[in-house]
């Protein structure tokens, strides 16, 4: 009677009853134990951590059951032994895994897989081994593990297929021979540089016989300025970055995209990681600090701001403080470390405490403005300040405005004080926090060392709201509005001085306290800055947020390195070797290729963080060049290619998919950084805004065809075709798009007057550029958007498709100047828009949009 | 297949978007092995799912009231404020109140509305809502709606999401990956609007951390219904098709070369997205429509026209498939001239409702329909003045406390009231009803347990309703 219950603690009746009933699990047909030798790290605490630990782990016992640490779990729970060493079959764990009497654990999500109870039925079986908890893998110390031997020393072209190779041969599987030459050139172009490659670069490429012609390629592209917009897109999907607030009022943010712009431009030059890392993280505390690493610290900006009236900015201050902390944990560590705002991780090693010792590193900070003239900027503005203040001051003492805004100010600062007594002044107070930034601050600093930002903040929120506390009539006493156009006349003549959002420290730093149950307004204990007790320490010379940035690029850390080269990978793989890229801890995916990532986190390290270095390492290897093509006979053994077996065909980003068909149809902007852009988008997406409120300016222009990554990025009314393909909302740290296929995308390609545009520029082009019959041109608009010449089956299909098209045109020809509305000298009108229609056949089919 | 299945070929990221073979599958099916037609079908995010339970309700209409209606002034008649008009409330009431503008201390601001009952269940409405009035019998009331946010986004976050957190996916996106499309041809989540943009904006109908598939698809009151949908100038119908036919024939001759599975699902997003452009004039197209029943919504006249041919265009589009209709109206955030503004909405949204509630009815429709009418929060009993200057322009402020939805249709009990506020409408006294709780009902009725229907994301399984919610057992039939 082995599986007779011993008496819990909880004795009593019920329990007495039950606890002679034997269990009747032979009842039952159990999944039967797998054969192999348990290893309990390896095969059963990842399993425990995952699905168990949450209930019965270090946070919480429920029914007194604790299955991470050997003596609880073997002592068992309020109802007895739930583990029989050497008895699965009587063990009351795998009862409840396996579902006997229909009774499952874990109660929530999917049920253990026959496999998972046949690994515990095996561990229980062969007398519940439990060596001691090593860490988890990725809090370990990188190890730099020797490439494997391979038997197929020809097909290695450099360590990373040592690895990928080593594990093929242990599955006995065959990698994919080379993809043709010109699927690659395609491959590493869109992968580098974001666009494919041109018909010159395709004929250059293809006579260049030299045997590293590939790799003198991959140089080329890597040094192209282009490379930084490409990887640029990956990294302000982690900063979450938008050109507008968000929430409600959503306004918009004119200079953020100078922290964009600093992005694109550390990578072009290859800044290394480590001090991509300090710059945005702490640009404002670094010895050799300029303004270049001010603008960096823009990485915490892209938070998001609540201005909606009403509101308590202490609130959303505070959210952005804990989204700082959150963000930080996603991008440099891999780690969920938001999950610990309301109480201590449920799976991972971190405290509620050490979460709130994160933020305190952010608490102290302030969001400033400052003035960042871009080159040419600041001469000319120079000169003509003096002037404009002298002109300005007069203007505004000729409408009585400073000693009004005196008594302005003494209102505000009443009602600051003693809420409560004047509500018209408490209205216009509460307007005044969510106009100024830092309101409160300004409001009581000495207007003699005000910053002329603060000081132009305060005019402006004065003539543009006083009526909030005065009423209208009084405005219109003071003539406000005619100042107002004045003032904006005087201000168009002064040339402008551009501004940058950074973080800097706050001279008069808030505490930090534990947020009780995760409640902002409940103050639990103050915490003082400092890292996780499961990482490293911090050496104890470093202090504040630069010693936290420097703590997470030092060799020690087993996370930073793994977890950014992981993305690299991701780019170029389509997966990360940690297909959780955001989440390195229990909870996320573990490696494929464990010793690869750490060989690759190492040589990263080894490698001065050079990411080009990293990048070109991966794309020469044997392993990138592999073909696509599916192999049936892995569909079955390996549907996600985890092996790598092949390379995998991916559907390109959002902002690629419009950059490649108006670099096709030869629109495409080629400017590298700058401002954000609108281009045309349709009338009622903008509208959608609280209110209306945002206004979508079209940009005219070479603006309209400026690459995806510049279009603006107005948060609560997104651009719908970055939508469409899967851009993420930028409310969170995002570390891994998605790539799904739904039929408004498919409108979008089709339908979109952009796309539209594309097709008739494309047209335009090809009949410019190739002279000659249909099949020369034909050869032409394929060497543009797919690079390589048409199959014979694909001519023949396209051709018949033209001349059906062509007969239809001129049956209907009312249709020919809405499709083709250009005159092009000695092609008829027909026929250049029989070839838009074939453009656009083009700039749908799946393999443009993909990266084969 | 059931939900966890369903999830761990969406973690495998294979999204196929054939609704059940389409025209593009079949064709496609030929020349494919049939195991993997089968798993086009079987991977399809769209495809109909069957509930965790059987359910009451196969669709949801969320007429979304977007600002706060004032239940003190159309739902939760309260005379005893008559009483207290102008006068502060008493101190113990409004103890650690924090309100968006208004201070405790303001006066009572008492309502000026004639309730009247209504219908067998004898319902008090007030006069401003006639129609939605003589709906009583069919209609669950709610006086007993709390949240945890007092400002517009926060609390719209927290009705559609389940959280204060901007990008957590939203009550309708939550339905389509709980149970799939219907429609071939529509779109499963559809969002419809009139007055002016809501706070939340795409965030209420985002699908956050779900694919993008289940994202609300916004139809449009002026130009193309859906982004995208007419064909550009000069390509006609034949034109289109002939475009698509020749780009099947090379995407498949792709496929050949690739044996990619994702090229037959691209091929099905062109064929769905074909026959939405030939579904959604059908669907936008009322000449079929009685003269009665439009005017019953008041499709042709002011003030109801656009919100009432939103109301119409949510019956036929439940008619078609579509799974949830979100139906916004913005904005009844009447912090100034109540009275006057008030009215100005309710000519807007009454008799429009009504005339939808009933038109589900008499169509069978209401039996697996159902209705939800209501806002994010509710305004206080104080009054909030912003103009002193102007003494008719008092209006109220948010009120998170205690507020008031009506439900309808599917697995609702109708003629019923649920939950009690105090005399002053300040708290809820009786059936406390979270907006959680109001999810894990709708979710219920859907056939869904709201603590199972979950997405793992950043290391753990969420939820509609974060950690909280339970079934309201008295707002069921």
């Amino acid at each position: 009677m082995g599986a007779m219950l011993r008496l819990g603690i909880l004795g009593g009746t019920f329990v007495c009853l039950t606890a002679f009933v034997p269990l009747r699990a032979a009842d039952v047909a159990l999944p039967p134990a797998a054969t192999a030798k348990i290893e309990f790290a390896r095969d059963i605490e990842p399993l425990l951590a995952k699905r168990c630990y949450a209930c019965h782990g270090p946070q919480q016992q429920m029914s007194g059951l604790r299955l991470d640490q050997n003596d609880a779990a073997l002592k068992g729970g309020a109802a007895g032994k739930d583990i029989v060493p050497g008895k699965s079959a009587d063990s009351r764990l795998i009862h409840r895994v396996a579902g006997v009497d229909n009774k499952f654990m874990p109660p929530m999500g999917a049920h253990l897989t026959a496999a998972e109870v046949g690994l515990l039925r095996a561990w229980i079986d062969q007398g519940v081994e439990w060596t001691a908890r090593a860490p988890h893998w990725s809090f370990q110390k990188i190890q730099r593990p020797a490439p494997p031997a391979v038997r197929n020393t020809k097909w290695a072209r450099n360590a990373i297929d040592n690895f990928i190779l080593a594990r093929l041969d242990k599955e006995g599987i065959a990698p994919s021979p080379e993809a043709p030459k010109l699927t690659l050139l395609r491959r590493v172009s869109l992968d580098i540089t974001g666009l494919p490659p041109t018909p010159e670069q395709v004929r250059d490429f293809m006579g260049d016989a030299r045997p590293d012609a590939y790799e003198r390629m991959v140089d080329r592209l890597l040094d192209s300025p282009h490379y930084g917009e490409k990887w640029a897109r990956y990294w302000l999907d982690l900063a979450r970055y938008a050109d507008s607030d968000g929430y409600e009022k959503d306004r918009a943010r004119p200079w953020a995209w100078r922290y964009r712009h600093w992005v694109i431009d550390a990578l072009n030059r290859d800044l290394p990681f480590d001090q991509f890392t300090t710059q945005q993280l702490a640009g404002d505390l670094l010895p050799q600090r300029n303004l270049d690493t001010l603008v960096a610290t823009g990485f915490n900006r892209n938070t998001l701001t609540n201005r909606e009236g009403g509101t308590d900015p202490e609130q959303f201050r505070d959210e952005q403080v804990l989204d700082r902390a959150a963000t930080l944990g996603t991008v440099w560590m891999g780690l969920t470390v938001g999950c610990a705002q309301c109480h201590n991780h449920k799976y991972d090693p971190i405290s509620q405490k050490e979460f709130y010792q994160l933020t305190a590193y952010f608490n102290t900070q302030e969001e400033v403005n400052v003035q960042a003239p871009l080159p040419g900027e600041l001469g000319p503005y120079l000169t003509a300040k003096p002037e404009f203040d002298l002109k300005k001051q007069a203007l505004l003492a000729e409408y009585k405005i400073p000693e009004n805004l005196v008594d302005y100010e003494a209102k505000l600062r009443d009602s600051a004080l003693h809420p409560g007594t004047h509500d018209d002044w408490d209205f216009a107070y509460g307007e005044f926090t969510h106009t100024v930034d830092n309101a409160r601050k300004v409001l009581f600093l000495d207007p003699a060392k005000r910053t002329e930002l603060q000081r132009n903040a305060m005019l402006d929120v004065f003539l543009g709201s006083c009526g909030n506390l005065y009423g209208k009539e009084y405005c219109d006493a003071l003539k406000i509005a005619e100042l107002r156009t004045k003032l904006s006349e005087l201000n168009a003549k002064l040339p402008p001085v551009s501004y940058a959002p950074v973080l800097i420290e706050n001279d008069t730093p808030p505490k930090t306290y534990i947020h009780v149950k995760g409640d902002w307004r409940e103050r639990g204990d103050e915490v003082q800055p400092g890292t996780l007790a499961v990482l490293p320490p911090m050496p104890a010379r470093e202090t504040g947020r630069l010693g936290l940035a420097r703590w997470l690029v030092s060799p020690e850390h087993p996370l930073t390195s793994r977890v950014a080269v992981n993305r690299l990978w991701q780019e170029v793989f389509g997966r990360g070797i940690v297909f959780t890229s955001e989440d390195f801890g229990t909870q996320g995916d573990r490696p494929t290729h464990p010793e690869l990532l750490d060989w690759l986190a190492s040589e990263y390290i080894q490698r001065g963080w050079s990411t080009k270095q990293m990048i070109r390492l991966m794309v020469t290897s044997a392993a990138y060049r592999q073909s696509s093509k599916a192999r049936p006979e892995l569909a079955a053994k390996d549907p996600d290619n985890l092996l790598l077996a092949r390379q995998s065909r991916l559907r390109l980003p959002a902002e690629l998919i419009r950059d490649e068909s108006l670099y096709a149809a030869g629109l495409l902007d080629l400017r590298i950084g700058g401002r954000s852009v609108r281009p045309p988008q349709p009338k009622g997406v903008a509208e959608l805004s609280y209110n209306g409120s945002v206004k979508w300016e079209e940009s005219t222009g070479p603006d309209r065809y400026r690459r995806g990554l510049y279009i603006l990025f107005q948060r609560t009314v997104p651009y719908p075709q970055l939508m469409s393909f899967d851009a993420p909302s930028a409310s969170l740290s995002c570390s891994r798009r998605e790539r799904t296929d739904t039929p408004l995308q498919a409108l979008n390609l089709m339908n979109d007057p952009v796309f539209f545009e594309a097709s008739q520029a494309l047209a335009f082009r090809i009949m410019r550029e190739a002279s000659g019959g249909f099949r020369q041109r034909l050869n032409h608009a394929f060497a543009i958007t797919l690079a390589r010449e048409p199959s014979q089956r694909e001519a023949e299909r396209l051709g018949k498709f033209f001349d059906e098209t062509s007969r239809r045109l001129t049956a209907n020809p009312q249709t020919v100047p809405a499709l083709f509305p250009n005159q092009l000298e000695g092609v008829p009108q027909a026929e250049a828009a029989a070839w838009v229609e074939l453009s656009r056949v083009l700039l749908n089919l799946d393999e443009f949009i993909t990266r084969d | 297949m059931d939900l966890e299945q369903f999830r761990r070929i969406q973690s495998r990221r294979k999204f196929f978007r054939d609704c059940a073979g389409g025209i593009g599958t079949i064709a496609l099916a030929q020349m494919l092995e049939q195991d993997a037609r089968a798993a086009a079908v079987e991977q399809n995010p769209l495809a109909p799912r069957k509930a965790h339970f059987p359910a009451k309700a196969k669709n949801i209409i969320f007429m979304f009231m977007e600002g706060g209606p004032s239940q003190i002034d159309l739902f939760d008649p309260k005379p005893e404020l008559q009483k207290w008009h102008g006068k502060p409330l008493p101190a113990e009431l409004t103890k650690d109140l924090r309100l968006a503008f208004t201070k405790p201390n303001a006066a009572v601001l008492g309502s000026p509305r004639i309730f009247t009952p209504h219908g067998q269940s004898g319902t008090e409405f007030s006069d401003f809502i006639p129609n939605i009035g003589s709906c009583a019998d069919d209609l669950c009331l709610v006086r007993s709606m709390f949240t945890d946010a007092f400002n517009h986004h926060p609390g719209q976050l927290m009705l559609f999401g389940g959280s204060i957190q901007v990008g957590r996916p939203t009550m309708g996106a939550w339905t389509l990956y709980g149970l799939g499309s219907e429609s071939q041809n529509l779109p499963g989540f559809v969002v419809l609007s009139s007055g002016v943009g809501t706070s939340g904006g795409t965030s209420n109908w985002s699908s956050g951390y779900l694919p993008s598939t289940y994202q609300g698809v916004v139809f449009r009151s002026a130009g193309d219904p859906v982004l995208y949908l007419s064909n550009p100038p000069g390509v006609t119908r034949e034109m289109q098709r002939a475009e698509l036919d020749v780009l099947k024939d090379l995407n498949e001759e792709h496929y050949t070369n690739t044996g990619d599975m994702e090229i037959a699902s691209r091929i099905s997003s062109y064929e769905l997205g074909f026959r939405m452009q030939m579904a959604a004039p059908e669907l936008l197209d009322f000449s079929k429509e009685s003269p009665e029943t439009l005017a019953m919504y008041g499709v042709n006249e002011d003030p109801t026209k656009q919100f009432a041919t939103n109301c119409l265009l949510a019956r036929r589009m439940v008619e078609r498939g579509v799974r949830f209709v979100m139906l916004n109206h913005a904005s009844w955030d009447d912090h100034t001239d109540l009275n006057r503004k008030l009215k100005t909405h309710c000519d807007v949204a009454d008799k429009p409702t009504g005339a939808l509630i009933k038109d589900l009815k008499q169509r069978g429709l209401l039996e697996n329909t159902l209705v939800v009418w209501g806002g994010e929060f509710g305004r206080t009993p104080m009054c909030e003045i912003r103009n002193p200057r102007d003494a008719n322009n008092a209006g109220r402020d948010h009120h998170p406390l205690a507020y008031s939805l009506f439900m309808a249709g599917g697995g609702i009990k109708g003629g019923t009231v649920v939950g009690k506020t105090d005399d002053l409408c300040m708290n809820v006294v009786e059936d406390k009803v979270h907006v959680h709780d109001l999810q894990a009902t709708l979710l219920h009725c859907l056939g869904l347990d709201h603590t199972r229907l979950t997405v793992h994301h950043m290391g753990r399984d969420f939820r509609l309703t974060d950690v909280e919610g339970k079934v309201v057992q008295k707002m069921l039939a």
